[in-house]
């Protein structure tokens, strides 16, 4: 029994020396495969795991107390911190629920940029993706390809919107910038890169490689009852063989136009869900192929007509009193949605994201609460842990794509 | 006079509201005759008692009493398809009503629409558990617990789960401020040391993150390094740097670092 004082606290009721034959680790919360700051809790029965117990929280800033005390605008950049691998799919969750509340029309453009916007960073989110889970299966070449090419995507989002990690590239309302020059070029070249270094390269190195097949062919075998119970959305959900994208099945900005594929795997492994996400990161560059000859038919207007809400642009401000007036008490008070609230969920890289939105018609949220996707992943770990070998634990921490940005908030 | 700031809810407020400004509303629809939410009124109806219903923003929103929480997304799940539950959390009402908002947002994969069960239930009353039906609620029930300190009844693990489980007070309260309370700002203090030695600590070196400029054994000076233990007071530093620091320095004059002037 452990002997506690105020020098060593009595941290959790766990016994390390035990009677029987079984053994408890420690994993983490600075185990380099984590994935952030996952502590886990792991009991053995020789090199069986018989108990898993995720602990999380190490990365605990307060988002949702930030965001009561935030006007809707200020709270936009601090959602770059949820999953800052792709932080455009957060800020847009937000900004898409906050719009949803208020009931905008974002113009035509802007959808287009932040639907490409969007992709763009579910390939970059998918590239670190196979990066680290190769590197914490083992085969380091893989991630320095990965994140050669995931330079590239995010030289893309640092010529959009000057950030590689925390962009912030989406407003409540449509995107501050127009796309520069020659950025559509870039992007058909980075598609036809992607392409070719996901054949040539990922699945060349991957695939039919067998240290890769043996270690991840029937590890994390998750089923499809489970998944729906543990609620697992995005790769986790269609890995298990159940074909649910929000894309299709909820489009929301340019998706119900586009012509993509949901790709799903039914063997509810771990190596089902690395083909499967391959095969989005090529149906994301599908999309993207799509969208660039969208964007010249669009008329130049970024956000959206809603003064009451949303500053007009600055030729109106500078010439017309009473938008002046509409943005100066946008910039000193904040907007005031109507009272009400709303859930409006995304399909961001890692699942289902969503804001929950509270609005008492006051400048500050009342409460909103950041629905996760790998919140919810790492509960699934207690369960799915349970029965695999302790060198399978490092593969389906990798395979469940969990951040801790979003999954403490 | 000191200016009155009520206790009850002390987040961040407009400074500025009209006294005549009514707020809109979201519109709040009926039911459709015919539409898979009625089917789900219909269904749940013949289970529990429904005190309000209305779709909003595309969503269907049905208040129950708390009690009924088990028995309606037991309905939900088995008669009505909605598999998955992907969030349950709380709203703080306390100020206003004294009461707790709950709310449970549940999907229907074949049919991809949403439902949210809202109940409301008063401060110290907890909720039946759904682990049993969703396993998705351990984890969100345990945050709701942490966050509102919102029991849930007959959960296999009711324990904190974002907070340390030392820690005093719910974090989403509205009675919480947003710097944390006493007890959160002498958390690390208390633990190591007791809390008698709040006094001995102060509240200036509480912060295990704070640099003391004139200790020389815990912190070092980048540029005015001095050895280790060294006495130093404010006003008696050291007017030159020493040579160490130095070599690394740029002189802006010449536009050339002294590092590569000794080459």
């Amino acid at each position: 029994m452990q002997v506690t004082n105020k020098l060593t606290p009595f941290f959790e009721n766990l016994n390390f020396d035990r009677d029987d034959n079984t053994m408890v680790i420690n994993f983490g919360p600075q185990h380099p495969s984590a994935h952030g700051q996952l502590r886990l809790m792991l009991e053995l029965d020789g090199e069986l795991v018989t108990k898993a117990y995720p602990d999380i929280g190490y990365l605990h800033r307060g988002i949702e107390k930030m965001a009561e005390n935030m006007t809707y605008n200020e709270f936009l950049p601090t959602t770059d911190r949820l999953d800052y691998i792709a932080s455009t799919s957060n800020n847009y969750a937000y900004a898409l629920s906050v719009e949803r509340l208020i009931g905008l029309e974002v113009p035509r453009r802007a959808q287009v940029i932040r639907t490409m916007l969007l992709e763009l960073n579910r390939i970059i989110s998918h590239l670190f993706f196979i990066a680290t889970h190769a590197l914490d299966v083992g085969a380091m070449s893989v991630f320095l390809y990965a994140f050669r090419e995931r330079e590239f995507a995010m030289d893309l989002m640092e010529d959009y919107c000057g950030a590689r990690l925390t962009h912030s590239a989406v407003r409540i309302g449509g995107v501050p910038l127009d796309l520069p020059k020659n950025w559509l070029t870039d992007l058909s070249k980075f598609c036809t890169k992607v392409n070719y270094e996901l054949e040539h390269t990922y699945e060349a190195l991957l695939t039919e490689n067998r240290i890769w097949k043996m270690r991840l062919e029937d590890v994390g075998v998750l089923s499809p009852e489970d998944a729906l119970s543990w609620g697992c959305t995005g790769p986790m959900l269609r890995g298990s063989g159940i074909k649910y994208d929000i894309r299709k099945e909820e489009p929301y900005e340019l998706y119900g136009e586009l012509d993509f594929d949901i790709p799903i795997s039914d063997k509810c492994d771990s190596y089902g869900r690395y083909a499967l996400y391959m095969e989005e990161m090529r149906q994301s560059v599908r999309i993207l192929r799509q969208l660039i000859p969208m964007y010249d038919k669009t008329e130049p207007k970024l956000m959206a007509h809603a003064p009451q809400y949303i500053s007009a642009p600055k030729e109106e401000i500078m010439t017309q009193n009473y938008a002046l007036m509409q943005h100066f008490v946008l910039v000193t008070q904040g907007m005031r949605p109507p009272v009400g609230e709303v859930y409006a969920p995304t399909e961001s890289p890692k699942g289902e994201l969503g804001f929950y939105i509270k609005s008492e018609g006051e400048p500050y949220a009342y409460r909103l609460k950041c629905r996760a996707p790998s919140f919810f992943h790492t509960g699934l770990l207690q369960e799915i842990l349970v029965g695999t070998y302790i060198a399978d634990v490092v593969t389906i921490i990798g395979t469940t794509n969990i951040v801790f940005g979003e999954v403490d908030r | 006079m000191r200016k009155y700031t009520p206790k009850d809810n002390v987040q961040k407020k407009s400074y500025y509201s009209d006294r005549f400004w009514v707020a809109p509303r979201v519109p709040t629809t009926e039911v459709e005759a015919g539409s898979h939410f009625e089917a789900v009124v219909n269904a749940l109806s013949n289970v529990v008692t429904i005190k309000d219903v209305g779709v909003q923003i595309g969503q269907l929103r049905i208040v129950i009493n708390a009690t009924d929480n088990f028995k309606t997304l037991q309905t939900l799940r088995d008669a009505c398809g909605y598999a998955m539950c992907s969030e349950i959390s709380a709203v703080d009402y306390l100020a206003q009503d004294g009461e707790f908002e709950v709310f449970y947002q549940m999907l229907n994969l074949t049919e991809a629409q949403r439902v949210r069960v809202v109940c409301r239930i008063k401060k110290d009353e907890a909720v039946e558990s759904v682990v049993p039906l969703f396993k998705s609620a351990n984890f969100a029930e345990r945050e709701m617990f942490d966050m509102f300190g919102i029991q849930a009844n007959n959960h296999p693990f009711m324990k904190r789960i974002l907070m340390p489980d030392d820690w005093e007070g719910h974090p989403l309260l509205k009675t919480y401020p947003l710097h944390g309370d006493e007890a959160a700002s002498w958390y690390e203090v208390d633990k190591i040391f007791g809390k008698e030695y709040r006094d001995v600590v102060g509240p200036e070196n509480r912060d295990p993150a704070s640099v003391e400029r004139y200790d020389s054994q815990r912190f070092s000076r980048v540029g005015y390094e001095v050895p280790f233990g060294a006495e130093i007071e404010e006003g008696k530093e050291e007017e030159n740097p020493i040579a160490y620091s130095e070599t690394f320095m740029v002189d802006y004059t010449t536009g050339t670092t002294t590092l590569k002037k000794r080459k």
